[in-house]
């Protein structure tokens, strides 16, 4: 009887223990959740959206360049990133013997580890000088550097999860390995997989060093994907690094988008994520 | 050779790397009949049923010596494929294994539609005989959109077992398919097991050795990679020929 109250006592304990420890990660975060969304929720209207920045000094100004020049990149480097990483991944994750297998994984739990300034440097040292100027191609170029390793890494943990004798009844079924690896164990990932690439779309639109040094930044409309593009991440960082305190607003503003995205790629992949362990 | 053994091997070596884990194994398996092998854990059952449809090769350390000849075919001679043999001897694994994210009809359907074998009426005429066949239509025919992962545990083996019928295999093998199942499930495989033997043939590894004597019409004893006795099962639990299966059978180790 002794040792039951004691271990209540013990269990108890722990709980709160995880509790604590809990509750001292997340308040950080709420505390910047909630910063964010009372300084920029106010500065938001309809024109912050749609108009280009106002010229220095000048009260007023938006970000629509900045949210197309956004999207514009990160659509790109998804579309090379994702098919690409998926690919390298499920590589990984279904050969991984020999040489190939080992060293392309070494590579790119090296990528993961590169400062993303690092990147940013590299492509302004092969594509940007040599083009002659900063563009919307060497920003994505750069986003896909980052997102790809992201990619591969989370395709080949989703589809390792998948226990091995799901492969062996589709090979005892006459299927070859390669259609049992597309119609069954890629096939049968596509929610988890959603999910891992929608978190790693969420964490590169954060990012801002490599595209400073890639697309830089524009005032105005660029003329193409050759020209200098703005970014949100940038436009907010011009923004905030400004005497203005009109200007600081707008920052915090951008803030909010930004937040907001990301938070609602993450609740999409966590919603995705659910569903999918409900149904099976 | 006799016409009505369907599946003749012999000398059968096989294993892993420097590992010889079964050794020149010989025997036959009759048409329509339940072959059950038994054997204490690790006595290489397994990697044996593994090697009658060519699964076993595909672990990067495997290897194969000898014959297995199905009709009187041996499929490991040179030039036949692998992928080809697994299509003509079906096999069941002991977790109940359904494909993710498939319904119960693409589970079925699954080895017609990935290879190829589109058209909706042929399709669903093989998946509703296959299903009946397993003796799971009444409980699934109102459902068949839902996943295949949404059955319980003997729903979804005698799910995998319609998967494997899909495709007609003459043979098919099963690796303890009642295992990881309760009672009544059980006796409900067991039970489909013997209407199903009218139609393939079935090798069976078992490590319930009353499930052997109930369904099965031959038996085989597996001891140490090596095979002890092979005989008629009425013959193997009642008289068996070697001291080592009466051992066995009698709990005397294993
Ligand atoms: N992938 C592998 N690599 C190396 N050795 C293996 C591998 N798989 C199995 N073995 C070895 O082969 C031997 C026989 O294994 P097998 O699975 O065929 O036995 P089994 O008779 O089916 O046993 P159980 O009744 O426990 O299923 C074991 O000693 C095991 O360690
Ligand atoms: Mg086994």
């Amino acid at each position: 009887m002794m040792k039951y109250t004691q271990r209540k006592i013990k269990n108890n304990f722990m709980k709160f223990l995880l509790f604590f420890l809990t509750l001292f990660a997340v308040i950080p975060l709420a505390i910047i959740f909630f910063h964010v969304i009372r300084s920029g929720f106010g500065a938001l209207n309809y024109s912050f959206l749609t108009s280009l920045p106002a010229p220095i000094g000048q009260p007023g100004g938006g970000i629509a360049n900045a949210l197309i020049g956004s999207f514009t990149m990160i659509a790109l480097a998804s579309l090379i990133s994702i098919p690409v990483g998926i690919f390298g991944g499920t590589f990984l994750s279904e050969y991984p013997q020999g040489k190939l297998s080992s060293s392309f994984s070494f590579v790119v739990d090296l990528m993961t580890s590169i400062p993303s300034i690092v990147i940013g440097l590299y492509i302004y040292a092969m594509i940007v000088v040599p083009m002659k100027g900063f563009s919307a191609y060497a920003g994505a170029l750069a986003l896909a550097l980052l997102m790809f390793p992201i990619v591969v890494k989370s395709t080949e943990e989703i589809l390792k999860l998948l226990p091995q004798n799901i492969r062996e009844a589709g090979l005892a079924l006459g299927i070859p390995r390669w259609r049992v690896i597309l119609s069954i164990v890629l096939k049968g990932s596509i929610p988890s997989l959603t999910t891992g690439v929608l978190l790693s779309i969420a964490r590169i639109s954060g990012e801002t060093a490599p595209l400073l040094l890639t697309a830089f930044g524009n005032q105005y409309w660029a003329d193409g994907l050759n020209q200098p593009t703005a970014s949100l991440t940038v436009q907010i960082y011009n923004y905030a690094i400004s005497p203005y305190q009109e200007w600081h607003q707008q920052a915090w503003a951008g803030a909010f988008i930004l937040l907001m995205t990301v938070f609602i790629f993450n609740l999409i992949a966590r919603g995705i994520l659910v569903k999918s362990q409900k149904d099976s | 050779m006799n016409t009505n053994k369907i599946l003749t091997i012999d000398q059968l070596s096989a294993g892993f790397g420097q590992a010889e884990i079964v050794k020149k194994i010989s025997m036959a398996i009759s048409t329509h009949e339940i072959a059950a092998l038994i054997g204490p854990s690790g006595c290489g059952k397994s990697t044996f049923l593994r090697c009658l449809n060519r699964l076993h090769e595909e672990n990067s350390e495997a290897w194969v010596n000898g014959e297995v000849n199905l009709e009187g075919k041996n499929i490991y001679q040179e030039g036949i494929d692998p992928v080809h043999v697994r299509s003509q001897i079906g096999m069941v694994f002991q977790k109940p294994n359904p494909f993710p994210s498939m319904s119960i009809f693409e589970n079925v359907a699954a080895g017609l539609t990935i290879r190829g074998i589109k058209k909706r009426a042929y399709v669903s005429q093989v998946v509703e005989k296959s299903l009946r066949q397993a003796a799971l239509w009444d409980e699934v025919k109102d459902k068949l959109k839902s996943p295949g992962t949404s059955l319980s545990g003997g729903q979804q083996q005698r799910l995998c077992i319609a998967r494997a019928l899909a495709i007609n295999p003459p043979v098919i093998l099963m690796d303890e398919p009642t295992s990881a199942l309760d009672p009544i499930s059980t006796s409900k495989i067991e039970e489909l097991l013997l209407q199903l033997k009218k139609e393939v043939t079935i090798v069976i590894v078992t490590h319930n050795m009353q499930q052997a004597a109930r369904i099965s019409d031959q038996t085989s004893f597996f001891l140490m990679g090596e095979l002890i006795e092979t005989n008629n099962t009425k013959q193997f639990f009642t008289n068996p020929d070697d001291i080592r299966s009466e051992n066995y059978i009698s709990g005397r180790f294993g």
